[in-house]
């Protein structure tokens, strides 16, 4: 049995359903699966997790958590998941220790029972214990809201979005923790719109305007990339990109931190930028093959659609 | 002061009770610079961005911005500065038109001006279409877009972007970055912060907080040479990671 299935969902929003938030998605995730759901603001990674939290209903489709119906099992269901929502959710005038234990009281059971299961997280936000949730910085809050949804030990963790907003190093941090609860064989589903958290999670599910562009493993994603793709640098990058823009053998090209990345429409195409940069007589010109990474895949998936 | 400078900063520090948020900062922005702020979280960059946008008193030390000092000049700096943020830069209940029209109304444009320039804004970002729609049922990266051309609209000299890029797809980010670049490329000084590391690469130079000091200052392939690092993502952790004091 899968953790979570997905069948045919669709949502819109709208008095006219103008607006199409998740236009026929279908996949599921495996029992213990880490899952990313990557893609930009607005693709639909919210709706999905309200409709599978059964805090949303979908217009049409079918979808199951742990076997049971998100409109039909509805009370079973928000037994076993946890939610950690995009938006800070927590009660701001409580402490952080009258936050958890509220939300273990809700669901039977203590802080006590569950200890083991969040304490290498609740460990570093132990020493406030008393402060107020809303006095605490970002990266406790979100310390909180993780170890609120964790404490009924549930099977199945959605996190929205946990790491927006958040700089580098506590992103690394969070998702050490991630793995932590992988291990502890908890099903989770995460979202992000940063494409290198990608290659963290088992599979992922690219995601854009309420479609999915391609569901594999990390690898997968990339492997699944058929163009050549060459890096390119010189002193003026800016007047390179628009050269190159203009070229017929170049698929597509943009830039990509300190280098552009070129797609090449054919391996013919490969002799012509290399004779292009080096023509050039630039010290400063680099052209390497290189290989593609999610965001390179997000691009060209986006640029099909 | 050479007239190249238009963001300068001597010691800048400010302090909350006992708590220095921000420690003793120097450093000087050029003209048609793109300049990148970065830090982690609660490394003290919102708190020097409120101090260089005349929105906060500094504790000591000092700074110029459009040659204008941030302690007695501040309210001359707002009108020579734009801004935005990912949090908040549009009113979402105003349409597109009336939120060009209010920026323009509020920075004192003459009619005319306000006129002309809604057009061209509407035009250069083929917005035409949505002139009389809701900001609120436009697209993330559309919004970013919009709001970057409103900060703009005043013709500041500097502009203080302050995480534009978060959440927005891959391709519009680069678009957004492209609008970036042709702002700079016409003389505007951008000061940005963001989170992705790739786009620390497509600054002039940048500075690295780190528990309210600048920690570093470069260009990014100078950075990288001098710490040894492959990518800006990798200069990042390892001087972030020697922060002591808690996020935020």
């Amino acid at each position: 049995m899968s953790a979570v299935d997905i069948n045919n969902i669709v949502k819109t929003y709208g008095k006219k359903k103008e607006v199409t938030a998740l236009s026929d998605i279908s996949f599921n995730v495996g029992q213990g699966e880490l899952f990313g759901i990557i893609g930009p603001d607005g693709a639909g990674k919210t709706s999905l997790f309200r409709i599978l939290t059964t805090l949303l209903l979908a217009d049409s489709g079918k979808a199951t958590v742990e076997g049971l119906d998100v409109v039909k099992d509805y009370k079973s269901i928000r037994r076993k998941v946890g939610y950690m929502p995009g938006k800070f959710s927590l009660y701001p005038d409580l402490s952080v220790e009258e936050n958890l234990s509220f939300f273990a009281t809700i669901f039977n059971t203590s802080i006590k029972e569950n200890y083991d299961l969040i304490k290498d997280i609740y460990v570093q936000i132990e020493p406030f214990k008393d402060r107020k949730a809303g006095k605490l910085s970002g990266g406790m809050k979100q310390k909180l809201a993780l170890s609120c949804a964790l404490i009924h030990r549930p099977s199945v963790l959605f996190l929205d979005e946990p790491t927006t907003g958040v700089d580098a190093v506590s992103r690394k941090e969070f998702w050490e923790m991630l793995k932590g609860l992988r291990k502890q064989g908890i099903t989770i589903l995460v979202s992000t719109p940063y494409m290198d958290e990608a290659s963290l999670c088992d599979r992922v599910a690219l995601i854009q305007n309420g479609k999915i562009l391609s569901i594999n493993t990390p690898q997968g994603i990339v492997n699944s990339f058929s163009k050549p793709l060459w890096a390119v640098k010189s002193t003026r990058m800016l007047s390179l990109l628009n050269e190159l823009q203009q070229k017929d053998f170049v698929e597509n090209v943009y830039p990509f931190g300190e280098f552009h990345h070129v797609v090449i429409k054919d391996r013919s195409g490969e002799e012509l930028l290399q004779q292009t940069i080096q023509s050039k007589k630039d010290k400063n010109a680099v052209v390497q093959k290189v290989q593609p990474d999610i965001e390179d895949c997000f691009i060209a998936l986006m640029k099909n659609e | 002061m050479t007239n190249d400078k238009v963001i300068t900063a001597n010691n800048l520090t400010k302090k909350f009770g006992d708590f220095t948020a921000v420690d003793h900062i120097s450093f000087d922005v050029h003209k048609g610079e793109i300049f990148g702020f970065l830090g982690a979280n609660g490394a003290g960059k919102t708190t020097a961005m409120r101090m260089l946008c005349g929105l906060s008193l500094p504790t000591s030390g000092e700074a110029t911005v459009a040659g204008y000092d941030v302690y007695k000049e501040n309210e001359k700096i707002k009108k020579s500065i734009g801004y935005m943020s990912q949090k908040f830069s549009l009113y979402e209940d105003l349409t597109v038109k009336e939120n060009i029209q209010f920026y323009g109304g509020i920075y004192h444009m003459t009619d005319k001006f306000i006129k002309e320039k809604t057009a061209t804004i509407l035009n250069q970002l083929h917005l035409q279409k949505e002139a009389n729609t809701l900001v609120r049922s436009l697209p993330l990266g559309w919004k970013q877009k919009l709001a970057f051309s409103v900060a703009l609209f005043h013709e500041p000299g500097i502009v203080f972007l302050d995480e534009p890029t978060g959440g927005v797809d891959p391709v519009t980010r680069r678009e957004f970055w492209n609008m970036i670049y042709e702002a700079a490329d016409s003389g505007t000084t951008i000061f940005v912060t963001t989170h992705y590391m790739d786009e620390a690469e497509y600054c002039s130079r940048v500075s690295i907080m780190v528990d309210g000091r600048i920690e570093a200052l470069d260009a990014p392939g100078q950075l990288k040479k001098t710490y040894g690092a492959a990518s800006m993502d990798e200069v990042f952790l390892k001087l972030a990671r020697k922060a002591v004091r808690t996020a935020d």
